[in-house]
């Protein structure tokens, strides 16, 4: 196998695990669990006898 | 470590006691790292200031500068961050808060070290990372408790999710272990002195694969981490999209690392590897600008509070700084524009816009955001002096830019241009006389940066002590 091959199934992995991160994101039986995630820095102040700057 | 230990009732009771000292040693590092860039700024333009002194000399206060911000000023603010937001987003206090308080007393004796042994001349040569194997040994130890305590927040926390703040915090936390590692692999030949186990241009790919990557996990996804829980904070609402953040994390860290031979194009380093940094170092535009769009548009719909909040000002303006560093990065990466940038001042124009404008105004944010969370204050001290300090900021980076782009082009033009018969049309002095006011102006730009550091200090403290000021124009920033 000479180094053309070499990067080009490189390139061809490369593009396959992007597109995988990217429709494992994007799917939409993930959408809660994100939408969860994405409350986390905010969860702590109803929780936290240490009230914020809020 | 008294007061943090405990929990009561279901409550977490975070340890904020090594917070409090990382955030308070941040501003102090600071205000000295960038002392030390004003001063060889001012050796650049007056060289007789170094007085003749061999520890005073611009070649030994360099790398004493490079170290002081990077990893005193910079490494603070990170282990103050994420010793923050790890227990905060895990709601869980601290895992083993002895630990955590030797990575702070390690943390600080690393860099006193190094603030003695730099300026005597002890030095490895190898950029960033010059301190000899002594502290690099010490290094190692306070960065695998940090990689502990941190890791095992994570472990015994009490959420189901792992906010993204904490994969770039955690991502940051193994690349730099395994950098500093490799990278610092060296035989000892005294106490004092070592060489690199590395030869030749193996050892120059090796130290930029470092650098690079210094750059990549401590100065980027170290700092991400930080945007990613701060700008949403301030801004009062949700990071702007989750998934976004995901596909960001994922390629930034994927495409970074490949990125260190634009650092040495033109070199000994055989000519596909360097093509490889260059197209590695192009790709890299895009999980920059998805990061910078994301941490943006988290203001969408409430860009308002940009006109009375400027501690958001601060976080919004670090981004867009963020995002022309990673689009100017990338254009230097290519190897015909490398040719005229390379050795330039350009370099330091664009290390420079990613140090002060992105890493210092996003650290810069993220403590006026956290001393008054920390101290419970309703707010800073001052939030005119917040505002002041802001302007101070993105004058003294914008002078401090374009004063090298403007000498790192000529300087390129002037490097390259040959007369007919082959000859150098300009000597290296005349490129140097030619450089001269943008070195004044890049030492305004860096005394207008410092002073507002200065500002900074006074408001932490005057925050710290607990006096308040009448802020009638401005009370309903925080409560935003």
């Amino acid at each position: 196998m000479d180094q053309g091959t070499l990067q080009g199934i490189g390139t061809i992995l490369t593009m396959i695990a992007f597109l995988g991160v990217c429709w494992w994101a994007f799917s939409s039986h993930k959408k809660k669990d994100f939408e969860e995630a994405a409350q986390l820095p905010f969860t702590d102040e109803q929780e936290s006898s240490q009230n914020e700057d809020k | 470590m008294s007061s943090n230990v405990t929990t009561t009732g279901n409550e977490p009771v975070y340890n904020t006691r090594v917070v409090k000292q990382f955030a308070l040693m941040t501003v102090v590092w600071g205000i000295v790292g960038m002392l030390v860039g004003v001063i060889i700024a001012a050796e650049l333009v007056w060289p007789d200031l170094n007085m003749q002194l061999p520890w005073f000399h611009f070649g030994r206060l360099r790398p004493l500068h490079t170290n002081a911000v990077i990893f005193a000023f910079g490494g603070c603010a990170l282990f103050a961050s994420v010793y923050h937001v790890v227990q905060r987003t895990c709601h869980t206090p601290l895992f083993c808060n002895w630990l955590a308080g030797f990575t702070f007393w390690g943390w600080q004796a690393v860099i006193v070290s190094a603030a003695i042994t730099l300026p005597l001349g002890m030095t490895s040569a190898k950029e960033y990372a010059e301190l000899e194997w002594p502290i690099d040994i010490a290094i190692t130890l306070v960065w695998v408790s940090f990689a502990v305590v941190f890791f095992g927040t994570i472990i015994k926390r009490t959420t189901s999710h792992i906010y993204v703040a904490n994969w770039f915090f955690g991502a940051f936390i193994l690349a730099v272990a395994v950098l500093h590692l490799v990278n610092s692999a060296a035989i000892p030949v005294s106490a004092t002195k070592s060489y690199s186990a590395y030869g030749g241009a193996i050892d120059a790919m090796i130290q930029w694969w470092y650098g690079h990557n210094a750059v990549g996990f401590f100065l980027t996804a170290g700092f991400l981490g930080m945007m990613y829980y701060f700008v949403p904070k301030q801004a009062g609402r949700p990071v702007y999209s989750y998934r976004l953040s995901i596909v960001h994390f994922w390629a930034l860290i994927a495409v970074y690392i490949w990125a260190g031979p634009h650092h040495l194009m033109y070199s000994a380093l055989p000519d596909w590897t360097q093509s490889l940094g260059m197209v590695m170092s192009l790709i890299l535009l895009a999980p920059s600008w998805g990061g910078m769009i994301n941490g943006m548009m988290t203001l969408s719909g409430a860009w308002h509070k940009l006109r009375d909040d400027p501690t958001l000002r601060f976080l919004v303006v670090s981004l867009s700084f963020y995002g022309m560093s990673t689009f100017e990065g990338p254009m230097m990466a290519i190897k015909t524009v490398n040719a005229l940038s390379h050795n330039t001042d350009w370099t330091i124009g664009h290390v420079h816009s990613g140090a002060l404008g992105w890493v210092a105004m996003v650290t810069i944010g993220a403590l006026y955001h956290l001393i008054p969370v920390l101290y419970k204050r309703t707010q800073m001290y001052s939030i005119q002096l917040i505002n002041l300090h802001f302007w101070l900021s993105t004058i003294g980076t914008v002078l401090y830019i374009a004063s090298m782009w403007v000498n790192g082009i000529a300087q390129g033009l002037m490097w390259r241009a040959f007369n007919t018969d082959g000859t150098l049309t300009y000597s290296f002095a005349e490129s140097i006389e030619a450089s001269y006011p943008g070195y004044y102006v890049r030492l305004f730009g860096g005394v207008i940066f410092l002073s507002g550091m200065l500002i900074m200090a006074y408001n932490v403290w005057r925050t710290v002590r607990g006096d308040e000021q009448k802020q009638a124009a401005t009370a309903d920033v925080q409560a935003a």
